[in-house]
């Protein structure tokens, strides 16, 4: 193993006072598997684009069980949803949890939920986001402290979106976010998470979520990752859809230093949905790397996955999307596309498409575009009197919005917005 | 002075010489229209005025207000109200149309030292606009151009002429796809910039948008060069010998 990943192993403590024996067997099991694998490196086909080398330089440690935060920080990033049932979490712990029983949801740190056989968290923990697949998943299990355990009732649909804010803390730590989150059959729910550090993190932040949705249960999750500059997000998403079933995923990724992110999504039941919206802004020399493998595992399902990457400076950008549909998911509907935005000369993308198709009755489509803006549009913004910059700046901002739009959240959505548009480089008035 | 004045111009696209010696001259208050065949140099000379890439002046002068127009931006030309409907109006997606008219109409209103409009007196002069133009207040919110009709488009370059008020508006064949009904608006959408230090040239196949917006020129366009200039009357000639006969006029 690499210094770094021997570092990462160092911080393994048997399981905390209180946790169910399966549990304490589970972090063992992840330990074992994370020491066998080490951290993913460049000889890896889904890793080829993505060198975790400058993560052997941080030293880093485990995150402190009660780090000091920026309660500004948390703030501000509550203020930009609005009313919410608002969670709060530091390097994967709890710090505040409001009660969400009268609308039929039950939030709770996870370390806690895995006692209540109720849940049943031994069957489901682990099983949609496999540690033996992904060694980051495998570290997540063996080290994750806290964590969350989201269950929406059958039926229930909370008015208000349930937030929660994993705040990174300051200083080279790793901390491991645990979520899980079940949708009861029937219900309609939102959920937003929002990774988020001060600027004197700069650590590594292993967030694995793993959703369950019941028959009928339709649910809009919403991802913002948008950590100090210098911290490693990679992160992983394992959804899996009942019958007739509905996720809307939508992830906006801006921050960080190296932000990966590992989408495994299942369609397991018949007339299951899943929307997969991406956008992603990388400049400097950040690179934002989104894989996302999609499988149509029963008939009459269908995906529509949705990403665009805009890349200045040395910004590097990598999307692997898969899609795969067994050979008896028949009548599928599947359709994908990755659009790019290159500012500099020196920005780069990696994009691939990967479609896999067991079945004969299945309507798959895939596009990928990488280009410049469009000349046409740029005079047309011109001979209105915007100059160059200007109208580069309004056309960048018009490719984001396109996916900022999918967010349900007025004020979340205007947020973003304006987030996007401090990003751009600027476009003058004059 | 002028507002326009162009003398022996001579355009090449890609190394193609398209016009070949245009002379034309537009005073403040007048309306006037060139028509002329397909590959005539109509649109070319639309697209030069507003300054577009690849269109090159290789001999002659345009004059605006008395001034170069040629080393100008596209920008600049703009502030200077020069306006262009453009014949095949832009999509661009994620771009709201309010968003879009008001950052073109304030950064026109910066460069005449006007204090640029906030959201709510620009809603409400746009309003006013589309209310004129009779064109439905959901365009507002719309991505520009996206999924318009063809006749939705032609009517939002309308809007955007009405709202910018230009010294100079050239229409490109805004008059080509466009039911009666849409023609007229268009010609009220023209006459009511019709003040005195205004003007118009309106690019066009087909005789009949001068129906309703009566030209005081009219010039016919043919092989790059300006073939014969005249009134109304000439219009109504065209409409009924064609182009032919001034074609081979040209050619002989």
């Amino acid at each position: 193993m690499s210094a770094a990943a021997e570092a990462l192993a160092r911080a393994f403590a048997p399981a905390a006072e209180g946790e169910p024996a399966w549990l304490a067997e589970r972090r063992l099991e992840g330990l074992r598997l994370f020491e066998a694998a080490g951290l993913p490196h460049t000889k890896l086909e889904d890793w080829r684009f993505t060198s975790l080398d400058a993560l052997e330089s941080l030293e880093l440690e485990p995150a402190p069980e009660a780090a000091p935060v920026d309660s500004g920080l948390a703030d501000a990033v509550r203020a930009e949803v609005g009313p919410a049932l608002c969670a709060l979490f530091v390097d994967g712990r709890e710090r505040e949890i409001p009660a969400g029983e009268a609308e039929g949801i039950s939030l709770e740190p996870l370390t806690r939920a895995a006692g209540n056989d109720a849940l049943g968290l031994q069957g489901r923990l682990g099983a949609l986001a496999d540690p033996k697949r992904r060694s980051l998943t495998a570290l997540n299990a063996a080290l994750f402290a806290g964590g969350a355990s989201l269950e929406i009732a059958a039926d229930a649909r909370p008015e208000r979106p349930i937030h929660l804010v994993w705040l990174q803390s300051d200083g080279a730590h790793a901390a491991h976010p645990r979520f899980a989150i079940r949708a009861g059959a029937g219900s309609r729910a939102c959920v937003i998470e929002h990774y988020v550090s001060g600027p004197g993190a700069r650590g590594l932040c292993n967030p694995v979520t793993e959703i369950e949705l019941e028959p009928g249960a339709r649910l809009d999750h919403v991802v913002v990752q948008d950590q100090s500059g210098d911290v490693f997000q990679l992160g992983a998403l394992a959804a899996r859809g009942e019958r007739d079933s509905e996720l809307r995923t939508t992830s906006v990724a801006l921050g960080g230093r190296l932000g990966r992110w590992d989408v495994y999504g299942t369609l397991a039941g018949e007339g299951a949905r899943l929307e997969l919206n991406g956008l992603y802004l990388a400049r400097a020399r950040q690179l934002l790397d989104h894989h996302t493998t999609i499988d149509h595992a029963a008939p009459r399902t269908t995906s529509e996955e949705s990403f665009k990457g805009i890349l200045d400076g040395r910004g590097h950008g990598v999307f692997h999307g898969r899609i795969h549909v067994r050979p008896d998911a028949q009548q599928i509907e599947a359709a994908q596309t990755h659009r790019s935005l290159l500012l500099s000369d020196q920005a780069r993308i990696n994009a691939k498409p990967q479609l896999e198709i067991y079945a004969d009755d299945v309507r798959c489509s895939h596009g990928a575009t990488v280009g410049q803006l469009d000349v046409d549009q740029l005079f047309y913004l011109r001979a209105r009197g915007l100059t160059l910059a200007r109208a580069r700046a309004l056309l960048t901002f018009g490719f984001a919005r396109e996916i900022c739009e999918r967010i349900p959240l007025a004020p979340l959505r205007e947020a973003l917005e304006r987030r996007v548009l401090n990003w751009l480089p600027a476009g003058d008035d004059a | 002075m002028p507002l326009l004045e162009i003398r022996d111009l001579h355009v090449s696209v890609e190394d193609q010489e398209i016009l070949r010696g245009v002379d034309l001259t537009i005073e403040a208050g007048e309306v006037h229209a060139i028509m002329g065949p397909n590959g005539a140099g109509k649109s070319t000379l639309a697209n030069l005025l507003s300054g577009r890439e690849g269109y090159e002046a290789t001999r002659g002068q345009v004059l605006y207000r008395g001034k170069d127009l040629l080393d100008r931006t596209p920008e600049q030309r703009a502030r200077d109200g020069l306006f262009l409907a453009f014949q095949y109006p832009v999509e661009i997606p994620g771009v709201t149309n309010s968003y879009f008219m008001k950052a073109s109409l304030n950064a026109l209103r910066g460069a005449r030292g006007e204090p640029e409009l906030d959201a709510f007196d620009f809603l409400t002069l746009v309003k006013q606009k589309m209310k004129q133009l009779d064109f439905d207040e959901s365009f507002l919110n719309r991505s520009v151009n996206e999924g318009f009709s063809g006749g939705e488009k032609k009517r939002n370059e309308i809007l955007q002429m009405a709202l910018l008020d230009p010294r100079l508006a050239v229409l490109d064949e805004t008059d080509s796809g466009l039911d009666i009904d849409a023609l007229r608006i268009v010609a009220d959408g023209v006459r009511a910039l019709g003040r005195e230090d205004r003007a118009v040239l309106a690019i066009t196949h087909y005789h009949r948008l001068l129906e309703y917006l009566v030209p005081d020129h009219v010039h016919v366009l043919v092989g790059g060069r300006i073939a014969r200039s005249g009134d109304r009357g000439l219009a109504l000639e065209l409409e009924e010998r064609g182009y032919g006969w001034l074609e081979q006029e040209g050619a002989a």
